[in-house]
């Protein structure tokens, strides 16, 4: 028939048209600069006689000088132990925070789930900049409602913007911007499981807690894995939060986390290779790491399965 | 386990008729989880509340009385924010709407297309391409920043609306989404009868499988217009001229000055209020057509 040969003919093409804008954008902003970065991140700039002139600076091969200089540099390790101490702060704190949300708004006769879902959620609209700004202010002794409450009570006023408190400032920050948007990913799959896994269990005696413990979470158990793994990734690129902060505190170093060293490195100071092998390396850090989280999740749930 | 101790109790309470204690069973709250969730939206929209308050302040009201009285300088500090360097401010917040505007647009029509490609069509490459676009999902933006930097040096066009725009419009997390719903909303037969009708496959996409689509696409261009205008770190390595800033950056320029100058500090408030008034006011509309199920779907496969 005519009408399926024109078919054959027709469709075959179409699906790679329909993708080439994407292509062409993945390989100019995405394979291009990777493959740019990996390139600097092997080269380094070689001046020449005086360093005068066209020509006098050029780039030569490297190997792997510019990634053992950067894993011995103590600024990015002490802010690569940084981050790991913010991150195990925000990830469970967070991810726990949204799961029990997520169950309060999904338990029976509970009030005001709407609007306190909504509100909950409102801080995703908010830009990271932003958040930090208002947390900032509330931070600061002479504008902060917390310690002109402190102050009436003749209690000791802690300082937010320094030492041990200010990975609590921080991780504060993430959690309100990120424990709704969790909530949100979590309570959706807690609706779609089915009335009559609950009808079942209370048939057996169950009470609310045992349900949400031993059927809702294990349920939801994907989700938690996906909410997870992006947690992480956010975490370990931590940069406009501590940025935001910094105008407000000297305790916010231009090093404070390994992203903010990258951008030292490749803007302040000028050294772009370095500052390449060093997001390199987080790249990698941050690929190895949530990879092996997904496997590791994926290899229990296997597990549990074939039980 | 409270929830379970109110239960009980009106259990026992309905045991003994005549001292009634209470509302029938179904209509007890359950009060943890009421209170619980009333504790975490006011923890949510403290922050909101204050900035709110703390824009009708005065400079020397900002610093001198209650953080949650109200002060008497708000339409002062409006003026002084317009009068701020001409008005920067408002070009500020035009640029963050063109931005994340156009960029949420060309990123949803790009994801449109390539998701409808990827969901549809059966074609030699596809689930690599899928893959390779997928990759692209957990690229720390920091890798791709320093040599989008310099590519865009090369081509001259660092300190442009389009060095901002471009590196945004491909959203691999667009993409997904885009293929999960044209997936589940495209049939595949309605696709075969618009073929036996003699349509092209642009017709066919651009007139019956698009609009099946527009529910999901409106989730991608939400997405992706958050993440445009809350982005930072793009616009911060790339733009130097701070007429071409987003509002999040010319903030974050106010605030480093007002460390200075703590008069500028009730800018930045008022800023940052007026600031996160026009996302409020989007997400409240939002969240009525905002899909969950399909957030789910995407979330969960």
């Amino acid at each position: 028939m005519t009408s399926a040969r024109r078919k054959s003919y027709g469709v075959k093409g179409a699906p790679y048209a329909f993708l080439l804008p994407a292509t062409i954008l993945f390989a100019l902003f995405f394979a291009l600069p990777i493959g740019y970065a990996v390139w600097l991140s092997l080269h380094k700039v070689q001046v020449k006689g005086l360093g005068l002139g066209a020509g006098a600076r050029e780039e030569v091969w490297a190997g792997l000088e510019n990634y053992t200089d950067s894993l011995t540099d103590s600024q990015l390790l002490d802010g690569a132990v940084r981050v790991l101490g913010y991150g195990a702060i925000v990830v469970p704190v967070m991810l726990g925070l949204a799961l029990l949300f997520a169950l309060m708004l999904d338990t029976d006769r509970v009030r005001l789930a709407p609007v306190t879902r909504l509100a909950i959620f409102l801080p995703y609209a908010i830009p990271g900049v932003v958040a930090a700004m208002l947390w900032g202010f509330l931070y600061l002794p002479d504008v902060s409602p917390f310690y002109f409450v402190l102050d009436k009570l003749g209690m000791p006023q802690p300082d937010l913007l320094d030492g041990g408190p200010l990975y609590l400032a921080l991780s504060n920050i993430a959690v309100w911007g990120g424990t709704g948007f969790n909530m949100i990913v979590i309570y959706t799959a807690l609706q779609s499981i089915p009335a009559e896994v609950y009808e079942a269990a209370k048939l057996d005696g169950a009470t609310p807690l045992q349900i949400a413990v031993r059927i809702k979470i294990p349920m939801v158990a994907p989700s938690l894995v996906l909410t997870f793994f992006f947690s992480i990734i956010a975490t370990l690129q931590v940069f406009s939060e501590p940025t935001t902060l910094k105008p407000l505190t000297n305790s916010v170093s231009t090093t404070w986390s390994p992203l903010m060293k990258v951008y030292q490195d490749a803007f302040r100071k000028g050294d772009i290779h370095s500052a390449a092998a060093t997001a390199v390396i987080i790249a990698v850090v941050t690929l190895v790491l949530s990879f092996g989280f997904l496997r590791a999740a994926n290899s229990r749930n296997k597990q549990e399965a074939a039980q | 386990m409270s929830s379970l101790a109110v239960r009980k109790a009106s259990a026992a309470a309905g045991t003994t008729p005549g001292t009634a204690q209470g509302p029938p069973l179904r209509r007890r709250i359950a009060f943890v989880p009421t209170v619980t969730l009333l504790i975490g939206a006011i923890y949510c929209l403290l922050p909101v509340a204050w900035v709110v308050i703390a824009a009708t302040k005065s400079g020397s009201e900002l610093f001198s009385t209650f953080t949650f009285l109200p002060g008497t300088g708000f339409t002062d500090n409006v003026t002084d924010l317009n009068a701020y360097r001409d008005g920067v401010y408002w070009k500020w917040m035009g640029n963050s709407a063109l931005y994340a505007g156009l960029g949420a647009l060309l990123s949803t029509v790009v994801s449109a297309f390539s998701g409808y490609a990827l969901a549809i069509y059966r074609f030699r490459g596809r689930e690599t391409i899928f893959n390779i676009l997928m990759a692209g999902v957990l690229m720390p933006p920091v890798i791709l920043a320093i040599p989008q930097y310099l590519l865009m040096a090369k081509a001259d066009l660092t300190d442009s609306y389009a060095s901002v725009l471009l590196p945004l419009v491909l959203s691999p997390y667009g993409v997904y989404l885009a293929r999960i719903y044209a997936a589940a909303a495209v049939p595949g037969d309605v696709v075969e009868a618009g073929r036996m009708d003699g349509a092209s496959e642009l017709r066919i996409f651009t007139r019956i499988a698009l609009p099946m689509m527009v529910p999901g696409l409106v989730t991608v261009f939400l997405f992706q217009f958050v993440a445009v205008w809350n982005n930072f770190l793009l616009p911060y390595i790339m733009l130097s001229d701070d007429e071409k800033f987003p509002i999040t950056l010319g903030l974050f320029t106010l605030l480093e000055q007002g460390s200075n100058t703590p008069a500028l500090y009730t800018l930045v408030i008022t800023g940052a209020l007026l600031a996160v008034i026009p996302l409020i006011a989007l997400f409240l509309v939002i969240q009525r057509f905002w899909s969950l199920d399909l957030l789910s779907g995407a979330v969960k496969s």
